[in-house]
């Protein structure tokens, strides 16, 4: 199983995130925002929580038109697994992988604490361990979190058990309380909390190594 | 040749942002503000020889890919 972390100028949690699919059973290769072309063979592409590029202009744009996420776009419709947190989710919206946006909180405040998020669909790689209904606490980081859609798409999202997590209680302002979102193929995945940072007991939690463990139980039993 | 790009939220798409100005107008004596809504400006300086209907064709392509997201955002292109 190889994995590659995508590194933007201002990603902050690029190697969080490659240690946490190590411990996973991945190999991790690392690939920078300005590479052309992704590793050969690679199953999973992780793109990280961070500032990527300042967050100029919005938060993700800027990533998102990087030469490395042309790549990603592509391996994704050719049916490749994306997993983005934080800022990475926000870049997956500005690339359209993703449905929606993520607008600014509605306290105005960097949230920055443990939440504790409910997994609502069984039905992918990054759940099929944690099951429907099962509850984690894993911590947020981020300004720009509060997810935002139409009406329609939020009942699409809803009909097609495409909400992956939401929040226990109300954090943001985000629709539904939605704190994370799969593609209609279930392959790519965005989420604003990180479950790279509660992926080892040592540093409080390893809540979150279940996310990265069930998409190695996917490629194992594939 | 310069283009002027206003992005702003969409009607209906609330704005925290425009939200708190107006709370902090009202709390600095400033009656009957109503509402706020906040947006960017973006000055674009364009080499000359383009027509302007060119160039507004061309920035529009640049409020797509880039400068907007549609999503919840609208823009307007003003060539100066």
């Amino acid at each position: 199983m190889r994995a590659a972390v995508v590194t933007f100028p201002g990603s902050n949690c690029d190697r969080d995130l490659a240690l946490a699919l190590e411990r996973s059973g991945f190999e991790v290769v690392r690939v920078w925002h300005k590479d052309t072309a992704l590793p050969a063979g690679i199953d999973l592409v992780g793109l990280p929580g961070g500032f990527s590029f300042g967050d100029y202009l919005r938060c993700g744009a800027i990533a998102a038109n990087s030469p490395i996420c042309r790549e990603v776009v592509r391996f994704a419709e050719g049916g490749g697994h994306v997993l983005g947190i934080c800022n990475g989710f926000q870049i997956l919206l500005e690339t359209g992988l993703l449905p929606g946006a993520l607008m600014r909180n509605s306290n105005l405040k960097f949230i920055c604490k443990t939440v504790t998020l409910r997994v609502e669909t069984a039905l992918s790689p990054f759940t099929t361990l944690l099951g429907e209904g099962a509850t984690l606490d894993i911590p947020v980081a981020h300004h720009d979190g509060n997810y935002q859609a139409s009406p329609e798409l939020i009942r699409d999202l809803d009909s097609e058990a495409r909400v992956a997590f939401r929040y226990g209680d109300p954090l943001n302002g985000s629709a539904g309380d939605i704190a994370g979102i799969l593609s209609q193929n279930r392959r790519v995945l965005g989420m604003m909390p990180h479950p790279e940072r509660a992926s080892e007991a040592a540093t409080g939690s390893s809540a979150g190594a279940a996310i990265f463990d069930g998409i190695a139980s996917a490629f194992a039993s594939a | 040749m310069k283009a002027i790009v206003h992005v702003m939220l969409k009607d209906g798409v609330l704005d925290p942002q425009g939200e708190a100005v107006r709370h902090a107008l009202t709390a600095l004596g400033f009656d009957g503000v109503e509402g706020v809504r906040q947006g960017k400006v973006i000055e674009i300086d364009l080499a000359a020889g383009e027509s302007p209907e060119a160039a507004e064709e061309r920035v529009t392509r640049m409020c797509d890919k880039l400068l907007a997201n549609t999503v919840i955002e609208s823009y307007r292109v003003e060539i100066a």
